[in-house]
């Protein structure tokens, strides 16, 4: 391999650039992201960096210097061509590759016909975060809609900064899916500890407004008066450029355990690949930090000829209202949940869940030590088929 | 110098967190016996080291997993980049003591 193309400048796309690097691949490496921007780190941007908190945050570091990545920052990969090994780029050139790392991500979920109405927003990027930001101010009527961990972040934060905060949810208690009814009301009542309204049960009808959002009619027919809705339902992986490649294509860029897809030399991490899961069992879309973080040491192996599996559990943290969430492992419906330490009245416990004898997950509120210990114990593929 | 506290209120594989300094650092006892200190909030993002995975004489962030070597302060690879700042640490009459100093040592 003598040239190989990472498409996507985020977190899983630079470190599998580091990762190719660091595994001995001294041939031509270019990366091409669509952002004008360096790579940066996304968590911040719900928390400190949306707080006015902290601006650093870009991944990069004095050592990338040393790796001579060739950027091609602002273009857009529009179409992969195995066949005489190319990209064809935004900027109108061909890039001839023999490796290629396809790290797009997934783009954030609007609600229909909300997009370009003022005061709407997303937020996934840099450019979301400065644009919300500048609305964010003390006394702003803002509706959250969705109340996972984006929406319960930009909930937290903006309370932080003196906003009066509406969080909306479709279902009737937010995160059950991830965590369990029970704990996902212990989430929830974070909000309640903080002045924020939570209205559950109801999907939202559409958001009214001339010129600027002017507030959110629910199904029900309740109006929740707006001057900044946050849009907080998810996210689509960036696959359509790869129509027509013969990638197999799912919930993402369909790959095995080692990330390897089902043509030679492309492999997929992070948001948008939907990865064979050694320890799920199961294929599986990840869209959280850790994996884009651990994926590229695998993918960058895959790509230089010695594949091996990703092994780890799934993890996932969220800080809130002052209040650290940390997450390991999957729970399923059927799965039951222990509270080992700690009180959930006092928004600081360890909980653990399991599928009969076994631990399939750890969930910690304001428990970083004990969480790191229990998370342990799953770091180990043990999970039944 | 700062007092931290008695050794034997610190048992093998224990660290505590003393946040009369800003910023804070963090003492180790690790399962072999020495004794380190350290600044206790990872380079990488705001998390105490006190509250991470003790294994020989690295302590692995309790957020993202970055390790630290307590002797050199040096981070063993992403996310964290910088190193951690590393203090002496001076037992006397059973009582471990600290030389805390702005300056990095």
């Amino acid at each position: 391999m003598r040239t190989a193309a990472v498409v996507g400048a985020s977190l899983a796309g630079l470190s599998t650039a580091r990762a190719l690097r660091q595994q001995g691949f001294d041939g031509r490496l270019v990366i091409v992201g669509d952002e004008p921007h360096r790579p940066y780190d996304r968590p911040p941007l719900s928390k400190e960096f949306l707080a006015g908190k902290s601006s650093d945050i870009g991944l990069r570091t004095p050592d990338d210097e040393a790796l001579d990545f060739d950027w091609r920052l602002g273009t857009r990969a529009l179409s992969l061509h195995p066949r005489d090994r190319s990209l064809q780029l935004s900027n109108g050139q061909t890039l001839r590759c023999d490796g290629v790392v396809i790290a797009t991500g997934a783009r954030a979920r609007w609600l229909p016909g909300t997009e370009g109405v003022n005061g709407v927003h997303v937020l996934r990027t840099l450019d979301d975060a400065i644009r919300l930001r500048s609305e964010l101010v003390p006394g702003a009527q803002l509706v959250v809609v969705g109340a996972g961990f984006i929406g319960a972040e930009v909930a937290s934060t903006a309370r932080y900064l003196g906003a009066d905060v509406t969080v909306i949810e479709t279902e009737s208690v937010p995160l059950a899916r991830q965590l369990g009814s029970e704990m996902g009301l212990v989430c929830a009542g974070l909000h309640a500890d903080h002045g924020v309204r939570l209205i559950t049960d109801v999907p939202v009808k559409r958001i009214l407004g001339a010129s600027r959002v002017r507030c959110v009619e629910l199904a029900d027919g309740r109006q929740i008066p707006a001057d900044v809705v946050v849009v907080g339902i998810g996210a689509t992986p960036n696959f359509e450029w790869l129509a027509g490649s013969g990638l197999q294509l799912a919930d993402g860029v369909v790959t095995d355990a080692a990330c390897a897809t089902g043509l030679p030399e492309v492999v997929a991490v992070g948001d948008v690949a939907a990865s064979y899961s050694v320890y799920l069992h199961d294929r599986h879309r990840a869209e959280h930090w850790t994996n884009a973080l651990e994926q590229p040491l695998t993918a960058a192996a895959t790509l230089l000829g010695e594949p091996r599996p990703h092994l780890s559990a799934p993890y996932f943290w969220s800080d809130q209202y002052g209040v650290r969430i940390q997450f390991a492992g999957r729970r399923r419906e059927g799965d039951t949940v222990r509270v080992i330490e700690g009180n959930t009245d006092q928004r600081s416990f360890l909980a653990v869940y399991e599928r009969g004898d076994l631990l399939v997950g750890v969930l910690g509120m304001n428990q970083p030590k004990l969480f790191s210990r229990w998370r342990r114990q799953l770091a180990r593929p043990v999970l039944a088929p | 110098m700062i007092e931290v506290c008695r050794v034997a209120e610190l048992p093998p594989g224990e660290a505590v967190r003393v946040a009369t300094v800003d910023p804070p650092i963090a003492v180790f006892h690790t399962e072999g016996g020495e004794l380190y200190a350290v600044d206790d909030t990872c380079t990488h993002q705001d998390a105490s080291l006190a509250d991470g995975w003790l294994e020989g004489c690295t302590v692995e962030c309790p957020l993202h997993a970055s390790c630290f070597d307590l002797r050199t302060g040096q981070p063993s690879g992403p996310p964290a980049t910088k190193p951690i700042r590393t203090y002496p640490v001076i037992v006397e009459d059973g009582v471990i003591r600290v030389a805390y100093s702005e300056v990095a040592c």
